[in-house]
């Protein structure tokens, strides 16, 4: 008896379907949003924006708190009288945590996402998720217009997440309504 | 071979359950509401898109080109997930399908696993096949929870309990998770959260669908909202992703247009807050153990149909649902099956595949063929054109009918026209029947017709008689 493998790829053989013209990308590949509209659409999630051009200064907003960095965040981040916690974390303790400071890899303009692809300064996929505060740096040069030109600056095999606000639902009679299971509170800071 | 379970075992006809749905004025109520909102927000979405248009293009010949050397990206596909040490398994159909996903949860040790919201594992019913072989699977996206804990069936593609309301949310919270709970939308979700925190934190397997699967990378594509899509698919150490073979696009840059249709289509937003994509395993970061489980169940059937595969291209965004007239006066459950709606109309009798079947015969018949569906779908699947060749079949496999005699008799009776002038002169008796111009029920086989319709009442005298009569 043939594998289902073979006898599925066998059907779609017999399905006999024509070959097709090259697709036609006749839709804009650039945008021309920058900074200002970034900061626009990531607001319209209900996320809350700051552009600021000292990090560590904008990060006294921490005082006091448990918060999860990766370890390789730039140092200057790591300002006093915050209690950091770094890796190794367990599932729990991130739980218990107040939040995480991670940067990014990409950021949107027309749709106000931000990517981590688990590169320096954002840790693994977990450090974002279960703190219920998100605070993310955004490098202005790090803002791509559009979602192609995003695209094409990532690499599709690391592990990525896009994010959008903060976490929402429209489940309910179809409206939308923040904070589920992700962090519910994400402040982002663009550093001109 | 084993009956396909995208449709529900017992369900009635489309118009019988019509008919039911259309006296719950609660329902009706629920769905004119949401349908509407979303509907204004959807058009707000993509009105703020110039090239709108021209992605929706783009979304249709991407699609086509997967479905003309499926074969070949498939093949692709496994060899990148494999490499990126995924393990690849195929199903013929759901029977098989959900073998595969019970055995690699014994494998595991799990009686309890977490699941994402997915189409693909509701058509294949692998939560009922899962229990039957003592694993429980938890449904976390919102909607799904409501579903599940209200022993309910979905009715919409993207949330499957638009036919609830809050208040009707908040009695099935507190029967079944035994919290107060007021029935404001933010409390709710809170509830739900609070619920599922511990399951996330203790579940072995999580398993998912998938809205993409890239080829040349390898690369699965998750979209969500709530965030506990990122949860199954970053906190277990083992994910099983079980998705249809034709949720493939070629490159990694055709992502670029369908992150773009999809959640302007579907939530009607800029961009949903949550899209994961992971290829294979990243050592350190999420699942070790990856499998994904490719479905076929009724789609290479459906793909030698010049006409009907069309359907295929289907994101799943449900736009179609939301603007359709029928959808929102019937609701989701009369179309009896995981796939309601026009794109449900056209895609569930296909992947049925049995004209024969009654009920799945009628779903074609579910439209008004407004072709509201055509104009939003993302992907430019031309619905009411699938739907009249879907009737089309549905009338053939019928065979010999009242109607299709009736048919031969009247195609007779047109061919000549001292044959047609007799006929229209016995049809104006029947004036006798009608009461304020209108007749409500003739005689046998005449009644068939009346069943479902007013008849206007024929006149004394036809056109041409008259004419013969004052102009000849």
């Amino acid at each position: 008896m043939a594998s289902a493998k073979e006898e599925i790829l066998a059907r779609i053989r017999n399905a006999k379907v024509p070959p097709v013209a090259p697709t036609v990308r006749g839709y804009d590949r650039e945008g021309t949003g920058g900074v200002e509209l970034f900061a626009e659409r990531v607001a319209d999630y209900r996320a809350i924006v700051h552009v600021v051009t000292d990090v560590p200064e904008a990060l006294e907003r921490l005082k006091g708190k448990r918060i999860v960095a990766p370890h390789d965040v730039p140092a200057e981040w790591l300002v006093d009288g915050v209690t950091w916690l770094h890796e190794p974390l367990t599932i729990e303790e991130l739980d218990q945590s107040d939040g995480v400071l991670t940067g990014c890899a990409v950021a949107i303009a027309d749709t106000g996402t931000i990517v981590l692809d688990g590169s320096e300064g954002q840790g693994r996929r977990a450090l974002t998720l279960l703190p219920d505060y998100h605070l993310c740096v955004v490098r202005v040069d790090q803002i791509a217009a559009s979602v192609p030109e995003a695209l094409q600056r990532l690499e599709p095999t690391r592990p990525l997440t896009f994010i959008s606000g903060p976490s929402a639902t429209s489940d309910i009679e179809l409206n939308r309504v923040e904070g589920v299971h992700g962090p519910r509170t994400l402040e982002v800071l663009i550093v001109g | 071979m084993a009956r396909n379970p995208v449709t529900w075992l017992g369900s009635p006809t489309f118009p019988k359950a019509a008919h039911e749905a259309l006296a719950d004025t609660q329902l009706r109520q629920n769905l004119r509401k949401a349908t509407g909102t979303i509907r204004g927000r959807r058009a707000a979405a993509v009105g703020e898109m110039t090239d709108w248009e021209q992605l929706r293009v783009a979304g249709e010949q991407i699609k086509d080109d997967v479905l003309s050397r499926l074969d070949t990206l498939l093949l692709q596909l496994e060899e990148s997930v494999t490499a990126r040490g995924g393990v690849v398994h195929w199903a013929r159909d759901a029977e098989e399908a959900n073998k595969i996903v019970l055995d690699l949860c014994r494998a595991e040790n799990a009686r309890e696993v977490v699941k994402v919201k997915s189409m693909a594992t509701a058509e294949i019913g692998l939560n009922e096949a899962l229990e039957a072989g003592g694993v429980h699977a938890i449904e976390t996206d919102l909607a799904e929870l409501i579903v599940q804990l209200g022993d309910d069936r979905p009715s919409h593609i993207l949330v499957p309990a638009i036919h609830r309301n809050r208040s009707e949310i908040r009695e099935i919270f507190q029967r079944r998770m035994g919290v107060e709970v007021s029935d404001e939308p933010a409390d709710l979700a809170e509830a739900a959260r609070v619920y599922l925190r511990e399951k996330f934190l203790t579940a072995k397997v999580a398993i998912s669908g998938a809205n993409f699967a890239v080829a040349d990378s390898g690369s699965i594509v998750v979209l969500e909202s709530e965030g506990n899509g990122r949860m199954c698919l970053t906190l277990p150490e083992t994910l099983i992703t079980v998705m249809g073979i034709e949720k493939l696009v070629p490159t990694w840059q055709d992502l670029e247009v369908f992150l773009q249709l999809l959640p302007r289509s579907s939530t009607a937003e800029r961009m949903n807050p949550y899209t994961s994509v992971w290829t294979g395993v990243t050592p350190g970061d999420g699942p070790q153990r990856f499998h994904l489980v490719l479905i076929d169940n009724g789609r290479t059937a459906t793909l030698e149909d010049s006409v009907g595969r069309q359907a295929l291209r289907c994101i799943r965004c449900s736009a179609c649902l939301n603007v359709c007239p029928v959808y929102e006066r019937t609701g989701g459950q009369s179309y009896g099956s995981v796939y309601p709606g026009p794109i449900g109309a056209i895609l569930t009798p296909q992947l049925v595949g049995d004209m024969h079947d009654p009920q799945a015969a009628s779903l074609p018949f579910a439209s008004s063929l407004c072709g509201a569906c055509f104009e939003v779908c993302p992907v430019r699947i031309d619905i009411p054109s699938v739907l009249t060749h879907l009737r089309a079949e549905a009338v053939e496999a019928k065979g010999r009918t009242a109607e299709s005699v009736a048919m031969a008799a009247a195609a007779w009776v047109f061919r000549e026209a001292s044959r047609y002038e007799k006929a229209q002169k016995a049809g104006s008796l029947a004036r006798f029947l009608a009461r304020d111009g209108r007749i409500t029920s003739l005689p046998w086989p005449g009644s068939k017709w009346t069943a479902s319709r007013d008849v206007p009442a024929p006149p004394s005298e036809s056109f041409r008689a008259w004419w013969r009569k004052n102009r000849g």
